[in-house]
């Protein structure tokens, strides 16, 4: 067992948990945010993915005792002048980039990377951003004009 | 899914590391960015009891010059090594390998070192490193040794580290910044390379033909002694023993190994 | 402004997109533990015994069971005698993965600990995996009762030779669709929590009202102590129609636990244990004239049914053999089919259902056709066609009547948008040049069989009926609430049944909240599959808001002392024809209906509320033309799209942003199918060998194009909205289009048909003359 402080969208949390315990884990059960999801075992479907000190990374495949002490954000964590959304997130909801919706967290946290890295990427580079996330309902093109709709009203910022 | 019970063991020196490998045996793994292990522990492929995190030895990160070559900590990420000007300057094959590790939130988190020690031959990293010359520096209880790529691949998922040996650097020859090329021929744009070919000067070395990333030497011969690209193209499946999976058959695979040097060999010219 | 046909933005977005969906995994009651079954790791063998001991010793386990303890429960529902699945395998496993024994411990982790510990010696049987090796002389039997693996058997009744006879040329073709995983994000799983109240289960389920008839019958506990809820539900797409295991279990579980028990699969576990798709071979013969004018087909389905008949899996074939004809008048069709067990994972729905494979069959036969008879692929389609004017069309086979459609207007539409003669001489002119890729052009005129159903057709399923419910209550400020019994996954029920109200009632988007998904609050329903949420539920909001507002008309003419006639509803309130400012709002309407004081004295308090179960005369029939451009590596063999053209007939469109999501997606999983995705077994030892996502290869973004869509629209003339769905089209659509297109780019290699998925490999031995 290990007492594990992780600073989640701006709140220090700690939590003594097993060694082995998952970021994701962590996060979802610990720390009670269930906004990031988990949808394979392997590392492929991308919808555990947050922010680990401002990079993506997919927290399925990350232990919680690395991250000791570091910064995490999940889709709970963001915030914009879109009613509360960000532009990530209004993004989604104006071109339609999401339909169950268990992907989206996952989506939009890679998405909110890219833009902070490449405010104005182009649809190739958008495409292969997402490469590492899954969606099974939308079939990828509403998401690229999310995201490039993000990218034209403050996204990059 | 999820890994069997271990205790974490954080070091933070080299030394510590080694002494840790030591202490627990082989009951005992290191854990870098985790991304090649943490996947195998969680399908209960891989189950230590130990892991020994080496992510906070400083000494570990960071890509320098040294003389004639790069040296590359062995924790530094593939998305580093992407977007390093250093590399792009004196190793562009390697830059452009780690570029098309996994997706962008592994590249975020895997290192070169993770790649290298897990011994893979289709890791896009060892077949460029191999290609690019590099040598490996394992730091173990005697002190450290540097070992070239031609006797650190042994064979599946094994190399040349020892149990208790760190892999602390990668030393990447200067390079020309022409005449390389790497491919990888992928079934979907982010997967595993079905085969990958890394050319650079007169090297010409296969990923996932083999056990190991494999030289091809019949191809290296026949340029040197002049024939052309097809030609030599036609030898690249010689004393190579690729396997059949989902992805592709071994028949398939030779094939594409003289698609992929022919593609090699031509992007790499066009490039000087 | 209407509403309806307006890209209104979803309802459902806000709380998906900040991380407040609930979905079940996302449910955790205090004191709750956590189950996980122990799999079968043979495809088939005897259980010999299970050693449980060295489990129960492990930290936090609170106990494990096997068959033996459910003893006295039935098999699960639905399944066909002799056939049917057991809750747990008990003498005999039938697919690696079957369950065989239950761990629940304190938590997930600890479940994955005690599992291995479980012991099972088995006595290995023989495996079979394909149609081919359950039908073999001398195979290996499933159920030993039944001496034979073959479930059901229906000859055609005709082998219409005599038109084959006739015929100018024949030619055949045997198809294989393969077995695909269905693979929604969100696994199965769901959450028991039986107490002294009754029972509450949250399951990931399409079909929660079905879900809840099936489990209180199971579990001898009457229904109004058994409630359902199906949560935010993470895609479907089928494979969520139908009950699993842990649905049955667990609420037992909770009982004897006293503890809310939750399971929910690990992607390796829903690989093997969630219901697979397709998985028919076709033997088809087509009789043809010299114009490519088609006379006479036949066609034998097998399906592989997997270890069990499941209740939705058995109807697969027979959807296909209906709609084998696709759009097509051929005079002549005959069809037959068998379902056969094998040692897999059982077959279910998934998108498209039976239509994928028989819309992919038809589409190929038309291109071999044009093959034959050196027509274009576009002219065999055209003279083939039923034409607008031919229906309501009556098929081979009496239960399809085809509602209406314009395949010929599809076509063109189509056309203009791919711009073939450009096209075509891209494709020469690549043709020529060795360094650049081949091009090939592939068609796909299809049509399915949707908006389940007329009353008898999901009875055939198991379900409790062919209707859909909505209920419509008013509240006393002039809000409305709407409960719907079809509980979405995806599709946007929220916001599509609000604009459909909101037109008809006059109440404002944002004034009208849709509840689904929870058995106690919604009267009944039936569920969300078939492409049926539009026409039937959509249906249901529609006459029951007309019927309300009669009531509400009669209220506000009290109110404004005016005649009933003269009531029109518009911007929230009510006002008299002809009297401008004359009006009376939907709030004050809201407040009198519950204020007997006030209202006209033929209605009484709660009158504003209605409630109706659509019944559906027919099916629905969408339709639409799919072109698809390929680029093929010459030396590798790859497929690239250049190009996807996707023109849909679906009716009435109520969003189109829903509609064209609904297709992008369909058509990036038959995309996917086309290309990319198969389900594979060890023919020798029947272990799955797909049996996670690296393997099993789901296309991410940079895989897939962009859809250049269009659209027809022919009314349905069954319901009142002239919907017919759209949730499968594109699932059913596109697989034949791009296959086609794969081909054509071939046939200077004399290429005539490749398998899906048309992997890199396989293209490179079709270029090379090799099987």
């Amino acid at each position: 067992m290990a007492i594990v402080r992780i600073k989640i969208n701006g709140v220090m949390q700690q939590h003594d948990v097993e060694d082995r315990t998952l970021l994701i884990h962590y996060i979802r059960e610990n720390s009670r945010l269930t906004g990031a999801h988990i949808g394979c075992d392997t590392s492929n479907c991308g919808a555990c993915t947050v922010l680990l000190n401002g990079s993506a990374v997919k927290s399925c495949t990350v232990l919680a005792v690395q991250v000791q002490d570091e910064e995490v954000t999940t889709v709970e964590g963001l915030s914009g002048d879109f009613n509360g959304l960000s532009p990530v997130q209004e993004g989604f909801r104006q071109q339609h980039g999401l339909q169950c919706g268990y992907c989206t967290p996952g989506m939009v946290m890679a998405s909110t990377a890219l833009l902070r890295e490449n405010p104005k990427p182009t649809e190739d580079d958008i495409r292969h951003a997402l490469e590492g996330n899954i969606c099974r309902c939308t079939g990828y093109e509403m998401i690229v004009n999310s995201v490039r709709w993000a990218a034209e009203n403050g996204g990059g910022k | 899914m999820i890994p069997a019970l271990f205790t974490h063991v954080p070091v933070t020196t080299i030394k510590e590391a080694s002494d840790a490998l030591n202490h627990y045996g082989d009951d005992a793994k290191l854990l870098a960015g985790g991304h090649s292990l943490i996947p195998l522990m969680k399908l209960r492929l891989a189950t230590p009891g130990y892991l020994i995190d080496i992510a906070r030895i400083n000494d570990l990160r960071g890509i320098r010059e040294d003389k004639d070559k790069l040296v590359v900590g062995a924790l530094t990420t593939h998305e580093q090594i992407e977007n390093s000007p250093l590399i792009r300057k004196y190793a562009p094959i390697i830059g452009a390998a780690a570029k098309l590790v996994g997706d962008p939130q592994v590249r975020n988190r895997g290192t070169i070192g993770g790649s290298v020690a897990h011994g893979d031959a289709a890791s896009d990293l060892s077949v460029a490193l191999f290609g690019a010359n590099a040598s490996f520096v394992a730091t173990g209880p005697n002190g450290k040794r540097v070992i070239s790529a031609v006797d650190f691949f042994l064979g599946f998922w094994t190399t040349a580290l020892n149990q208790d040996d760190v892999l602390t650097e990668i030393h990447i020859p200067y390079a020309p910044s022409t005449n390389w090329s790497y491919q990888k021929f992928t079934i979907r744009s982010q997967d595993w390379a079905v085969v990958s070919v890394a050319v650079s000067g007169s090297n010409i070395i296969l990923g996932a033909m083999g056990e190991i990333p494999l030289r091809a030497e019949k191809c290296e011969q026949a340029i040197a002694s002049g024939a052309d690209f097809e030609q030599a193209a036609s030898f690249a499946d010689e004393g190579t023993s690729p396997s059949s999976d989902i992805r592709a058959s071994a028949d398939y695979r030779r094939h594409l190994a003289k698609v992929l040097v022919f593609d090699a060999l031509t992007e790499a010219k066009k490039r000087s | 402004m209407s509403l309806v046909g307006a890209k209104v933005l979803r309802k459902e977005d806000p709380a998906l997109l900040t991380g407040h969906g609930k979905f079940v995994d996302d449910f955790s009651p205090p004191n709750s533990c956590f189950g996980q079954f122990v799999m079968s790791d043979q495809a088939h063998a005897k259980i010999i015994s299970i050693d449980v001991s060295e489990a129960l010793k492990m930290p936090g386990v609170l106990g494990v069971w096997t068959a033996a303890d459910f003893i006295s429960f039935p098999n699960l529902p639905g399944g066909m005698p002799d056939f049917e699945r057991p809750v747990l395998a008990h003498d005999r496993v039938r697919w690696a993965g079957e369950p065989i024994a239950i761990v629940v411990a304190e938590n997930r982790y600890q479940a994955a600990d005690a599992v291995p510990t479980v012991i099972v010696e088995y006595e290995t049987l023989d495996a079979v995996s394909s149609v081919a090796q359950a039908t073999a002389p001398g195979a290996p039997l499933l159920f030993d009762a039944h001496r034979s693996n073959v479930l059901t058997k229906v000859p055609m009744l005709d082998d219409l030779e005599k038109h084959f006879v006739k015929s100018f040329s024949r030619a055949s073709l045997r198809i294989v669709n393969q077995r695909c995983a269905v693979v929604p994000i969100e696994t199965v799983g769901c959450l028991a929590d039986w107490t002294l109240d009754g029972l509450t289960i949250w399951a990931t389920t399409q079909a929660p009202h079905h879900l809840r008839n099936k489990l209180a019958s199971w579990l001898d506990t009457p229904q109004n102590l058994c409630r359902v809820v199906a949560p935010d539900v993470g895609g479907g797409f089928g494979a969520k129609i139908v009950w699993y295991p842990e649905f049955f279990v667990a609420p037992l579980l909770s009982k004897w636990l006293r503890r809310p028990v939750k399971f929910m699969q690990t992607r390796s576990e829903s690989m093997v244990q969630m219901t697979h798709g397709r998985d028919q071979v076709h033997d088809i013969e087509v009789g043809f004239e010299k114009n490519g004018k088609i006379n006479a087909l036949r066609m034998v389905i097998s399906q592989n049914l997997g270890a069990y008949g499941d209740p939705t899996g058995l109807g697969l074939a027979t959807l296909t053999g209906w709609m084998a004809a696709g759009c097509y008048k051929i005079a002549h069709v005959s069809t037959g089919f068998r379902t056969v067990v094998t040692n897999t994972t059982p077959v279910a729905a998934y998108r498209g259902a039976g239509r994928p494979e028989a819309t992919f069959s038809i589409e190929r036969i038309i291109d071999l056709v044009a093959l034959k008879t050196n027509v274009d692929p576009v002219k065999v389609r055209q003279i083939n066609f039923i034409q607008p004017n031919e229906f309501p069309y009556e098929t081979h086979n009496e239960a399809v009547i085809y509602d209406s459609g314009d395949f010929p207007q599809a076509l063109d539409e189509c056309l203009r948008l791919l711009d073939y003669d450009a096209v075509k001489a891209e494709q020469a002119k690549n043709l020529a040049d060795k360094n650049a890729p081949l091009i090939g052009i592939g068609f796909s005129c299809w049509l399915e069989i949707a908006g389940f159903g007329p009353n008898g057709s999901l009875e055939g399923f198991g379900h409790l009926a062919s209707w859909e419910s909505a209920q419509i209550r008013i509240a006393p400020d002039g809000s409305a609430t709407i409960f719907i019994g079809s509980s979405p996954h995806g599709q946007g029920h929220e916001t599509f049944v609000a604009q459909i109200a909101s037109d008809e009632l006059g109440i404002p988007f944002e004034r009208i909240s849709v509840i689904h998904g929870d058995t106690a609050t919604v009267i009944q329903g039936v569920g969300t599959m078939g492409s049926r949420g539009v026409p039937t539920v959509g249906s249901a909001v529609k006459v029951a808001s007309e019927r309300l507002m009669v009531r509400a008309k009669k209220i506000a003419a009290h109110l404004l002392e005016a005649a009933e006639q003269d009531i029109e509803v518009k911007d929230n309130a009510f006002n008299v024809r002809g009297t401008p400012g004359k009006k009376v709002s939907w709030s004050d309407v809201g407040l009198t209906s519950f204020q007997p004081l006030r209202l006209p004295p033929e209605l009484q308090a709660g009158t504003l509320e209605e409630r109706l179960f659509h019944e559906s005369p027919n099916f629905s029939y969408p339709s639409g033309a799919y072109a698809c451009v390929v680029e093929v590596n010459r030396k590798t063999g790859k497929v690239k799209i250049q190009k996807m053209i996707v023109v849909d007939d679906c009716g009435t469109v109520i969003n189109p942003l829903l509609a064209e999501g609904q297709v992008h997606g369909g058509v990036a999983q038959g995309i996917a199918q086309a290309l990319y995705e198969q389900v594979c077994y060890d023919p020798s030892t029947g272990q799955p060998i797909t049996a996670n996502l690296i393997d099993y290869l789901i296309p991410s973004a940079p895989d897939l194009p962009n859809y250049i869509a269009g659209r027809i629209t022919t009314l349905c003339p069954n319901n009142p909205l002239g919907a017919k769905g759209i949730g499968e089209s594109g699932a059913v659509g596109s697989p034949p289009a791009v296959v086609n297109a794969v081909v054509n780019a071939l046939s200077s290699f004399g290429v005539e048909h490749i398998d899906m998925p048309v992997t890199p490999e396989k293209v490179w031995h079709a270029m090379n003359g090799r099987k």
